[in-house]
C-alpha cells in the first residue's frame, strides 16, 4: 500500500498541532518519524487512524483519496496502530482482546444471536502469532502481562485485521533492551512480507537501525527527510533546531555524608507477594546511585516505599539519619525529598488540573504560594510561567489542563516541579521516559546540578545510556534483590547479563545478593 | 552503616504494614464467626422455650405429604452453635481455600438462621417451604433491578434511578392493566415506562455528559414525586377504572411443581418468575458469551480502546441503560400486577438501592448479584413470618432486618470488589 498525506492540518485552540503536513510512506518500508515532544506526531496518527478530524488536508491510499471518519474505516484500508497509550481492555484475555471489535461468532439457533467463537479466536492469535513469532499465551489476562508482550498483543491485534500498514508510536519507550531487540526481529519480518511501517521513537540510534526513510518534525511541520545513515548529532540538531550535546558533562564526585540509608527493606507488591527482599545500600551527598534492572524487578515498589506510599513490610530507612520509615508521604517529602514518579499519568499528575496547579502540587500549602488560606495565585503563575520557560514545556498555557499536553511535556511538568525545590535527596524513577532528546539533556544537566550542589539522587531506570551517563555507582536489581553493585565504569555486557540474572563474576545471584551491604560501606 | 540508624528505634518498623493488617482481618472473620456460635448457644440454646418447633415442609394441597420436622429448640441451637465454634477455630488455625472460606461463611449463617428459627417458633408451626418461596418472590423485584444495573454499569453508566424505574414500571404497569383489562399490556406499559426513564438517562449522562449518580437521583426524585402526584389526583379519583388491576395468577410447570420442597418454591409461581430466569440467564450469557457482551464489557472497561477497533462506544451505551430500564419496568410491574394488584404510593421502598447493592455484592456478574437479591428477599420474607408469628422481638426492629442484613453483607464486600473500570465516566470524542 502507498500511502500520501497531503497538506494535513489540526489546530487545538491557538495551538497548531500539524500544519500543512506531506508525507508519503513507500510500500514495504520503514518510515521513521522524528521529532520533539508536542511536535505533532501522535496527532497526526490519530487523523491517520480516523480518530481526530483534520482541519484541512487531505489521505490517500494508493491514489486515491479516502476519508476516515472513524477508527472502523482505516482499519477496513488497511491501517493498524499501535498507540503511544496501549488500548487493550486489562480483565480480557489475549484472545478476547484481539478480536474484540472484529468477533467470530457460532450461531446459536435461528435468531443469529452469536455465541463467541473462542476457540476459533485463540487460534487465530496462534497463528498470527507463530507467523511472525510474536509469542504470547492467548488465554493469559492483558493486566498480568508485561508492558513487553502486551505490545505484541497490540501487533497481533492490527495483523489479524490485515493491515498492510502498521503505526508504531514510540513503541519502544516501554520495552527493555531485550525486549526492543524482539520488536525490531517482528518489523523486519513485516517488513519483508510486504507490510509498511511507521515508527515513532526519540532514540536516535533506533532510526538508524530500522528506518528506510527518516522525516523530522518540528513544531508542526515538515523540516526535512534524511536517509538513516545520517549521525546522531545531525539527526538531533534537526529535530531541536540546535546543536545537542548528547551525553552531559559531568565532574568526579565529591561525596558527603551518607544522606539516604536503606537497610533489609522488605517490601510486597500489590498483590502481597514480596517484590523487594531485604534491600540495603546507602546513598551519600553528591552522589548519584543508579538502578539498573529489567521493568518489574521490584524497582517500583522500592521507590514508593522510600517515598510511603507503600508500607515496608520489614526493615527501615532514614534519611539524613532521621528514621522515615512509615512515616506518611507528606512527612517524606517536607523532610526534603523530591519523588519523579514512574507513571506521569497515575501519580505524577492531577491531569485535570491545569499546567500552574500540577506544577504548585507539592507547595500549595507553603508560602510564598499560600497566603493564610488562600492560595497566592500571583506568585504561583509567576513560577509556573518561569517554569514553562526554563523547561521548554510545550503548552497553549499555564491554564490548560494537563491532560492537552503531549507526553513528553506531561514528564517534563513533573520533572519541572521536582526539582525546582531544593532538595536533599531526589529519587527519580524513568524520569526521562518519551522525552526527546533535546530534553533529556536538559533534564540530565539539571540531574547533575542537583548532585553537584550535595543532594543525593536515587535514579531508577531500564534505559542503560541513561545509566551509564548519570551514574556515579550503578546498582543491578533482578528478582527484588540487589544482585550487584558496580563502579560506574562497569561495561555494558556485564550489566546487560546481571540484569537478565546471570551473575557474572559474581556467580550465582544467591551469593551475590548478599554483597551489596558490604560492597556499599566502603564505596 | 548501621551506626546512622537511631539504635531507640522500636523494633517493630512500623504500625501500618500490610502484613498486619491482613491477620487482622482474617482475625476479625474469625471473631464474627464465632460470636455467631455464642449467639446461637446463650442466645437461641439457653434461652429457648419448651415445646419442639414445627417446621412445615409442605403447603397446604400439596400431592406428595411429607411430615414436619420437629426439632426441640435447645438442642438444636446449642448443636448448631458448637459446630459454628469448630468453624470459627478452623478459620483461626487452618489456611482455608477460597471455597472453604465461602462454605465456612454459609455455613456458620445457615447454622445462625436455622437456632434463631427454631427459638422464635417454639411451640408453633412455621412453614419452612412458605418461607422459601416467599422469599423467592420478594426478591423478584430485586434481581431484576440489579440486572438492569449490570446492563448499565457493564457498559459504563452507573444507574442510580433502578429504585425510580421500579415505581414507574409499578405505576404504569397497574394503571395500564386496569384500564385495558389487560395484564399483558399492563407488563409490557411497564416495561416502557422503565425504558423511557432510562432515555432520560441516557440522554443526560450520555449525550450531555452530566454526572450519573445526579442524573440518577434527581430521576429518582422525580419518579417518586410524579407517581405520588398521579397518584393522589387521578389514581385516588378514578380508584375502579385506573387502580383496581387483575394480578397474574400462578402457573404451575407440571411435574417440575411436584418435586417436593423444591417445586413449590421454584416451579410454582407467577409468570414474573419465569421472565425472571429468562433474562437472567440470557444476560448472564449474553455478556459473558457473546459477540455483544465481550464488546459492551470492552465498552465498560475500556471506552477508548473499544472506539479504536471500530465499536460503537455511544451507541451500546445508549442500548443498554434503556434495555436496563426495560427490565428494571418489568420488576416494578411485579410489584403491583404481580403481587398485591394497585399502585401504592412508593411501593418500591428502597428495593432499587438495594438491588444496586446487590449488584455491588455479586461484583457486577447477574448470577452474583442474583445471590444478594436472594440474600435480602431471604432477610425480608423471615421479618415478614415473624410478625406473623409473634415473637418477643419488637415489630420495628423485625423491619430491619432486611436492610441490616444488606448493610452487613455489602460492609462485608466492599473494597474488595472491582467495578468496570470506566464505570460512571462519561465518553467525550475529541
Ligand atoms: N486534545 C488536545 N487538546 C489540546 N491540545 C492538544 C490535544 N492533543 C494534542 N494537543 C497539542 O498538540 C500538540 C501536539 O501533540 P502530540 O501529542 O501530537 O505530540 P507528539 O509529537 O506526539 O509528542 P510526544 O513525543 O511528546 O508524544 C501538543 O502541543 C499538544 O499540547
Ligand atoms: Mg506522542
Amino acid at each position: 500500500m502507498k500511502l500520501e498525506l497531503r497538506g494535513i492540518t489540526k489546530r487545538f485552540g491557538s495551538v497548531v498541532a500539524n500544519d500543512h503536513i506531506d508525507l508519503t510512506v513507500e510500500p514495504g518500508q520503514i518510515h521513521a518519524l522524528l521529532g520533539e515532544n508536542g511536535a505533532g506526531k501522535s496527532t497526526l496518527m490519530n487523523i491517520l487512524y480516523g480518530l481526530t478530524r483534520p482541519d484541512e488536508g487531505e489521505i490517500l491510499i494508493d491514489e486515491s483519496p479516502v476519508a476516515f471518519t472513524r477508527p472502523k474505516d482505516a482499519i477496513a484500508a488497511g491501517i493498524g496502530m499501535v498507540h503511544q497509550h496501549f488500548m487493550l481492555v486489562p480483565v480480557f484475555t489475549v484472545a478476547e482482546n484481539v478480536v474484540l471489535g472484529d468477533e467470530r461468532t457460532r450461531r446459536l439457533g435461528p435468531l443469529g444471536f452469536g455465541l463467541l467463537d473462542r476457540r476459533r479466536a485463540r487460534e487465530d492469535v496462534l497463528r498470527v502469532s507463530q507467523r511472525f513469532g510474536l509469542t504470547v499465551d492467548p488465554d493469559a489476562l492483558v493486566e498480568n502481562l508485561p508492558v513487553g508482550v502486551q505490545q505484541r498483543v497490540e501487533i497481533i491485534k492490527a495483523l489479524l485485521r490485515d493491515a498492510t500498514l502498521l503505526i508504531l508510536d514510540e513503541p519502544t519507550a516501554v520495552l527493555t533492551p531485550g525486549e526492543t531487540e524482539d520488536l525490531f526481529a517482528v518489523m523486519r519480518s513485516l517488513k519483508e512480507s510486504g507490510h509498511s511501517i511507521v515508527f515513532i521513537t526519540h532514540k536516535l540510534n533506533e532510526v538508524q537501525q530500522m528506518a528506510d526513510t527518516i522525516t523530522v518534525i518540528r513544531q508542526g511541520k515538515v523540516v526535512g527527510s534524511m536517509p538513516p545513515t545520517a549521525s546522531d548529532e545531525e539527526l538531533a540538531a534537526r529535530m531541536v533546531g540546535r546543536a545537542v550535546r548528547l551525553a552531559p558533562e559531568k565532574a568526579a564526585a565529591t561525596l558527603g555524608e551518607i544522606v539516604l540509608s536503606v537497610e533489609s527493606l522488605t517490601v510486597s507488591d500489590d498483590l502481597g507477594n514480596t517484590a523487594v527482599r531485604g534491600v540495603s545500600f546507602d546513598i551519600k551527598a553528591g552522589e548519584i546511585l543508579g538502578i539498573a534492572g529489567v521493568q518489574g524487578n521490584g524497582q517500583t515498589e522500592l521507590c514508593e516505599a522510600l517515598v510511603g506510599l507503600r508500607p515496608a513490610v520489614d526493615g527501615r530507612f532514614a534519611v539524613r539519619g532521621r528514621d522515615l520509615t512509615g512515616h506518611a508521604t507528606r512527612e517524606i517529602l517536607h523532610a526534603g525529598v523530591g519523588y519523579v514518579p514512574e507513571d506521569r499519568q497515575a501519580e505524577g499528575l492531577v491531569t485535570e488540573f491545569t499546567v500552574a496547579e500540577n506544577l504548585a502540587l507539592d507547595r500549595y500549602d507553603q508560602p510564598p504560594y499560600s497566603k493564610g488560606l488562600a492560595l497566592n495565585l500571583d506568585v504561583m503563575n509567576a513560577a509556573a510561567t518561569d517554569q514553562v520557560k526554563q523547561f521548554d514545556i510545550r503548552t497553549e498555557s499555564i491554564g490548560s489542563p494537563a491532560s492537552s499536553l503531549s507526553g513528553g511535556n506531561q514528564q517534563k511538568v513533573v520533572v519541572a516541579r521536582e526539582l525546582s525545590r531544593s532538595v536533599g535527596l531526589l529519587i527519580a524513577s524513568q524520569p526521562t521516559r518519551g522525552v526527546d532528546v533535546g530534553s533529556i539533556e536538559f533534564v540530565h544537566r539539571r540531574i547533575v546540578e542537583v548532585r553537584n550542589q550535595g543532594s543525593a539522587v536515587l535514579l531508577v531506570s531500564t534505559e542503560l545510556d541513561e545509566i551509564a551517563a548519570l551514574a556515579d555507582r550503578i546498582a543491578v536489581m533482578y528478582e527484588g534483590e540487589i544482585v550487584a553493585m558496580r563502579s560506574a565504569d562497569v561495561s555494558r555486557e556485564e550489566l546487560g547479563l546481571l540484569m537478565a540474572g546471570g551473575g557474572a563474576g559474581a556467580g550465582a545471584s544467591a551469593s551475590a545478593a548478599g554483597e551489596p551491604a558490604s560492597a556499599a560501606a566502603p564505596a | 552503616m548501621t551506626t546512622t540508624l537511631a539504635p531507640s528505634l522500636p523494633p517493630a518498623a512500623s504500625p501500618r504494614t500490610r502484613r498486619r493488617r491482613r491477620v487482622d482481618k482474617k482475625t476479625l472473620g474469625g471473631l464474627v464467626i464465632g460470636v455467631l456460635g455464642l449467639v446461637d448457644i446463650v442466645g437461641f440454646g439457653l434461652e429457648a422455650r419448651s415445646g419442639d418447633a414445627r417446621l412445615g415442609l409442605t403447603l397446604a394441597g400439596a400431592s406428595v405429604h411429607l411430615s414436619p420436622l420437629k426439632l426441640p429448640p435447645g438442642p438444636t441451637a446449642i448443636v448448631a452453635g458448637v459446630i459454628t465454634l469448630v468453624l470459627a477455630a478452623l478459620w483461626l488455625r487452618a489456611e482455608l481455600g477460597k471455597l472453604a472460606r465461602r462454605a465456612v461463611i454459609v455455613g456458620s449463617g445457615m447454622l445462625f438462621m436455622l437456632s434463631f428459627l427454631c427459638w422464635a417458633s417454639s411451640g408453633k408451626t412455621m412453614s419452612l417451604v412458605g418461607l422459601l418461596q416467599s422469599s423467592v418472590d420478594r426478591s423478584i423485584p430485586i434481581v431484576l433491578g440489579a440486572l438492569a444495573g449490570c446492563l448499565c454499569e457493564r457498559a459504563g453508566v452507573v444507574n442510580i434511578a433502578i429504585e425510580g424505574q421500579l415505581l414507574f414500571g409499578a405505576f404504569a404497569g397497574a394503571m395500564v392493566a386496569s384500564a385495558s383489562h389487560s395484564l399483558y399490556l399492563g407488563l409490557v406499559a411497564a416495561a416502557l415506562a422503565g425504558a423511557l426513564l432510562g432515555l432520560i438517562l441516557a440522554l443526560f449522562a450520555i449525550r450531555y455528559a452530566v454526572n450519573q449518580i445526579v442524573v440518577g437521583v434527581v430521576l429518582n426524585v422525580l419518579a417518586t414525586g410524579l407517581t405520588g402526584y398521579l397518584y393522589d389526583r387521578v389514581l385516588v379519583k378514578y380508584q375502579n377504572t385506573l387502580n383496581s388491576p387483575a394480578v397474574f395468577s400462578r402457573i404451575s410447570i407440571p411435574l417440575l411443581s411436584k418435586i417436593p420442597i423444591v417445586g413449590p418454591v421454584l416451579f410454582d409461581s407467577s409468570i414474573f418468575l419465569y421472565l425472571t430466569y429468562v433474562i437472567l440467564v440470557a444476560v448472564q450469557i449474553g455478556l459473558f458469551r457473546t459477540r455483544w457482551g465481550l464488546r459492551v464489557r470492552a465498552v465498560g472497561e475500556h471506552p477508548v480502546a473499544a472506539e479504536t477497533v471500530g465499536i460503537r462506544v455511544l451507541g451500546i451505551r445508549y442500548a443498554n441503560v434503556m434495555l436496563g430500564g426495560l427490565v428494571a419496568g418489568i420488576g416494578g410491574a411485579y410489584l403491583t400486577i404481580g403481587s398485591v394488584g394497585p399502585f401504592g404510593k412508593n411501593v418500591s421502598s428502597g428495593k432499587g438501592f438495594i438491588a444496586l447493592a446487590a449488584v455491588i455484592f455479586g461484583r457486577w456478574t447477574p448470577i452474583g448479584a442474583m445471590f444478594g437479591a436472594l440474600l435480602f428477599g431471604f432477610a425480608d420474607a423471615v421479618q415478614n413470618i415473624l410478625s406473623v408469628l409473634g415473637t418477643s422481638i419488637p415489630s420495628d426492629f423485625l423491619l430491619m432486618i432486611p436492610y441490616v442484613a444488606t448493610i452487613v453483607v455489602v460492609a462485608g464486600m466492599v473494597g474488595r470488589v472491582r467495578p468496570p473500570k470506566a464505570d460512571g465516566q462519561p465518553y467525550v470524542k475529541s
